[in-house]
């Protein structure tokens, strides 16, 4: 039970805000804008799964919303030029996790701290689409948007993609050695280099894996909409970095998982149109997302605290 | 005669535990150089500290200048004229001498204008004092070491110190850099200043000071005019004790020859030449002192930073560990000295920190099997005694000892056929260390070959088929597991036995 209290106490705060909402908003849970809401969340959370993963691994990635747009506009452009739609998505993940790549090598290879490596990243990708692309949209042909699907088909697929991804990786996180490497480099990499895991060489793929979702939750972006706009991913990085924290994972590294980053995903994506039903302005968002945040980060600050004694 | 600068009476402390001063007196006079010697862990950090203001005593009284301090800090210990020279100064690498000494010694608002050139006289005329020919506008960064104890020195003087502290200041000097510190502490004194000078080399205390400590498992021994005193009287001080604890006892006769070392070398880490046998079923105990080389020897087999001169052989097959990863696969455990830092991972369940050397052996696949993990941890649990809430449980919320016994685990998991053990009991209460050494005794039995480095004198001493003694990184004497503490303290000294 103390184990999971951090991610309990999520879950609650979300039900929480569910339950205000079923009785001040019934509206709030009607199919199809609900469907929507999630769709659009989809996308992140696929972001989120990557981010937990490196901050479970005591390192940061705040390139997420640049590399995000790069993977957009490169996927718009190949199938605006007419790839299978079977390769598009493929080809935003290899982008993707180029991208992770170079982070992986300037941070695991030559040990610079990730913040300052990513920070460069970050505005170095920004700038450079901005001068590639002066901040054209790409006009994606009709057959891109929902796959061809029908709209609620498309959300569907959507969705699952995304919980699939979910699932699967915490799964692994708890099942696979590459799992437990993970937590233990986030936690002690000294403690997990003597016991024979490779610490530079984890980091450097978690930062490559964090590429790859990138690229596709890019891709999935790409699906949602008839054009790409060249900022798709501006703010991306604090939203899942925010989400992941408020869902118990911690900071300094080797604790956490999946589950709570999902939770803490969830009760910030509701914030916003839980203000629209019960009429609140839309500016208090913002301040309540910061709060929830400072709120999240206070209670691990206590819990570690009262753990060293 | 006056009051003496520094009076220490009764005094002890404690932490969790362990008792690290229990009754401890010690005097300082104006124009002394009063030497502190004790073995690794005698207390002399803790008694440094109390002095300082950075710890306080559980009880005793410590006067200076005649006057009884009740509340020390190191605010007041800074007003009340005392200052500490490290091993390792704390100076600011990227200021200037001038700074740094400022820093030290002034306390501006912090809104004003600062009269740099005052300063820069003030370093100049304070360096001079001491004779040292440092520039007050160089870097401390650009500095030797030697210069920035030199620098520490001055800013000591410039405080106005009248007593001051001196912690193993040689152990990284040259003969050359160790003399003209020798002629500063001898002008110090001359100017009446008290000088606590502590340090392992004892022709040192010889040259050096009027009288000396020596302090033993948080006691102190005896106080001597170093003119009155001899050094195998000091070494006898400093081992002279009874066997408080029951040992289990040896194997009579070890197995094969698991692990030869031949003329074992690495620069980077300053070990040289080292010729050793360890035999299946024994225990080779390591002993020397803080800084000798014996974990930069464990590092070396264990693959962290590899030998680049000599042979390794296990089973009598020469190997050349590059990794840990290496090491593991040959048969080599090693159980690191911090156990906090490099050994169990507080945020981890005990299970995942017993399997995490073993998930390539272990787990077939890439595939956790939890009832197989939970399995393997829940008989460690039983096998060491671990006492915890189950294998669930976080690393942080064991105790000291029963840490070290998880640590232990997670080596024993990989089915070792040597094991290193770094310092398996340092920071342990009594009980546990008695199971630990119960354990160690079983394991070797069982036909494990083991390397056991320990500052703990006793320990060395009752749990050893054979002691090696390393000095100045390499290992100068193997005495019998029957040798008397005498004899290995003279030999970790570098004295004739």
């Amino acid at each position: 039970m103390s184990r999971h209290f951090r991610e309990l106490s999520v879950a609650a705060a979300l039900a929480a805000v569910l339950v205000a909402l079923a009785i001040f908003a019934p509206a709030f849970f009607q199919p199809q804008p609900l469907l929507s809401l999630v769709t659009r969340e989809a996308p992140t959370l696929v972001v989120a799964c990557g981010m937990t993963l490196v901050i479970i691994c005591r390192q940061i990635d705040i390139s997420v919303g640049s590399q995000f747009s790069v993977c957009s506009v490169c996927a718009g452009l190949l199938a605006a030029m007419n790839w299978p739609l079977a390769l598009v998505p493929p080809a935003a993940i290899a982008t993707g996790a180029l991208l992770g790549a170079v982070n992986g090598v300037l941070i695991a290879g030559l040990r610079l701290p990730s913040i300052v490596v990513t920070l460069a990243m970050m505005v170095t990708l920004r700038q450079g689409l901005n001068m590639v692309r002066q901040g054209e949209f790409v006009n994606l042909p009709d057959r891109v948007q929902w796959f061809g699907l029908s709209q609620v088909d498309g959300q569907w697929a959507l969705v699952f993609t995304a919980l699939l991804l979910l699932v699967v990786l915490g799964l692994a996180m708890r099942h696979l050695a590459a799992g437990r490497f993970v937590y233990a480099i986030g936690s002690d990499a000294e403690a997990a280099r003597l016991s024979g895991i490779r610490p530079q060489l984890g980091t450097f793929l978690v930062f490559v894996f964090m590429g790859g979702l990138t690229g596709l939750a890019a891709a999935m972006n790409m699906m949602q909409s008839p054009q790409v706009q060249p900022l798709a991913g501006s703010g991306l990085e604090l939203k899942v970095i925010a989400a992941v924290v408020v869902g118990g994972v911690a900071i300094s590294g080797g604790r956490g998982n999946l589950w709570g980053a999902f939770t803490g995903l969830l009760l910030l994506a509701c914030i916003a149109p839980a203000l629209t039903h019960l009429h609140i302005e839309s500016y208090w968002e913002k301040a309540i997302q910061g709060a929830i945040i400072l709120l999240a980060v206070v209670a691990d600050s206590v819990r570690s605290r009262n753990e060293i004694r | 005669m006056a009051a003496p600068l520094l009076e220490l009476r009764e005094l002890a402390k404690s932490f969790g535990g362990a008792r690290a001063l229990r009754g401890v007196d010690f005097d300082l006079h104006a124009g002394e150089v009063h030497a502190l010697l004790g073995e690794n862990g005698a207390g002399k950090s803790t008694l440094i500290k109390i002095v300082t203001g950075a710890h306080h005593p559980d009880r005793g009284t410590i006067r200076i200048a005649g006057e009884t301090v009740v509340h020390l800090t190191p605010a007041t210990a800074h007003a009340l004229g005392i200052a500490c020279i490290y091993q390792q100064p704390a100076l600011f690498p990227d200021l200037t001498v001038t700074e740094n000494i400022a820093l030290r010694l002034d306390s501006d608002p912090p809104v004003r204008r600062i009269n740099w050139k005052a300063r820069r006289e003030r370093a100049r005329g304070l360096l001079a004092r001491i004779g040292a020919d440092i520039s007050p506008e160089a870097e401390v960064r650009a500095l030797s070491m030697p210069e920035q104890q030199l620098v520490e020195i001055a800013c000591a003087l410039g405080a106005g110190a009248r007593i001051v502290i001196m912690d193993e200041p040689t152990a990284s000097l040259t003969q050359k850099e160790q003399e003209l510190l020798f002629a500063v502490v001898r002008e110090l004194r001359a100017s009446g200043v008290g000088v606590i000078y502590i340090s392992h080399r004892l022709e040192e205390i010889f040259a050096l000071a009027d009288r000396v400590t020596v302090l033993r498992d948080g006691e102190s021994v005896g106080t001597n005019a170093v003119s009155e005193i001899d050094e195998a009287a000091l070494i006898r001080m400093m081992v002279g004790r009874e066997m408080t604890q029951i040992y289990p006892p040896g194997e009579a006769s070890p197995g094969d020859l698991v692990l030869a070392l031949r003329n074992l070398g690495c620069a980077a880490s300053g070990v040289h030449g080292v010729t050793l046998d360890v035999r299946a079923g024994e225990v080779f105990g390591l002993a020397g002192l803080v800084g000798a080389g014996r974990t930069e020897l464990a590092r070396i087999l264990f693959g962290l930073t590899p030998a680049d001169c000599g042979e390794i052989l296990l089973n009598g097959r020469p190997v050349a560990p590059r990794s840990p990863l290496d090491a593991v696969a040959l048969g080599i455990a090693y159980v690191p000295e911090d156990r906090r830092r490099h050994g169990v991972v507080l945020e981890l369940p005990i299970a995942h920190n017993m399997t995490m050397a073993i998930h390539r052996q272990v787990f077939r696949g890439a595939w956790l099997r939890f009832g197989a993990e939970r399995l393997l941890a829940l008989e460690f649990i039983r096998d060491l005694a671990v006492k915890c809430p189950g294998p669930e449980a976080p690393g942080s919320s064991l105790s000291g000892g029963n840490q070290q016994k998880v640590s232990l685990a997670r080596w024993l998991a990989t089915k070792p056929r040597f094991l290193i053990l770094d310092e398996p009991t340092q920071g342990v209460d009594v009980g546990a260390k008695s199971e630990i050494h119960k354990i160690i005794r079983r394991l070797a039995k069982e036909g494990l070959a083991v390397l056991l480095i320990s500052s703990d004198l006793p320990e060395v001493l009752g749990m050893s088929d054979r002691i090696g003694i390393m000095r100045g990184g390499t290992l100068t004497v193997v005495l019998p597991g029957n040798a008397d503490a005498h004899a290995v303290m003279s030999a970790a000294l570098g004295q004739k036995p």
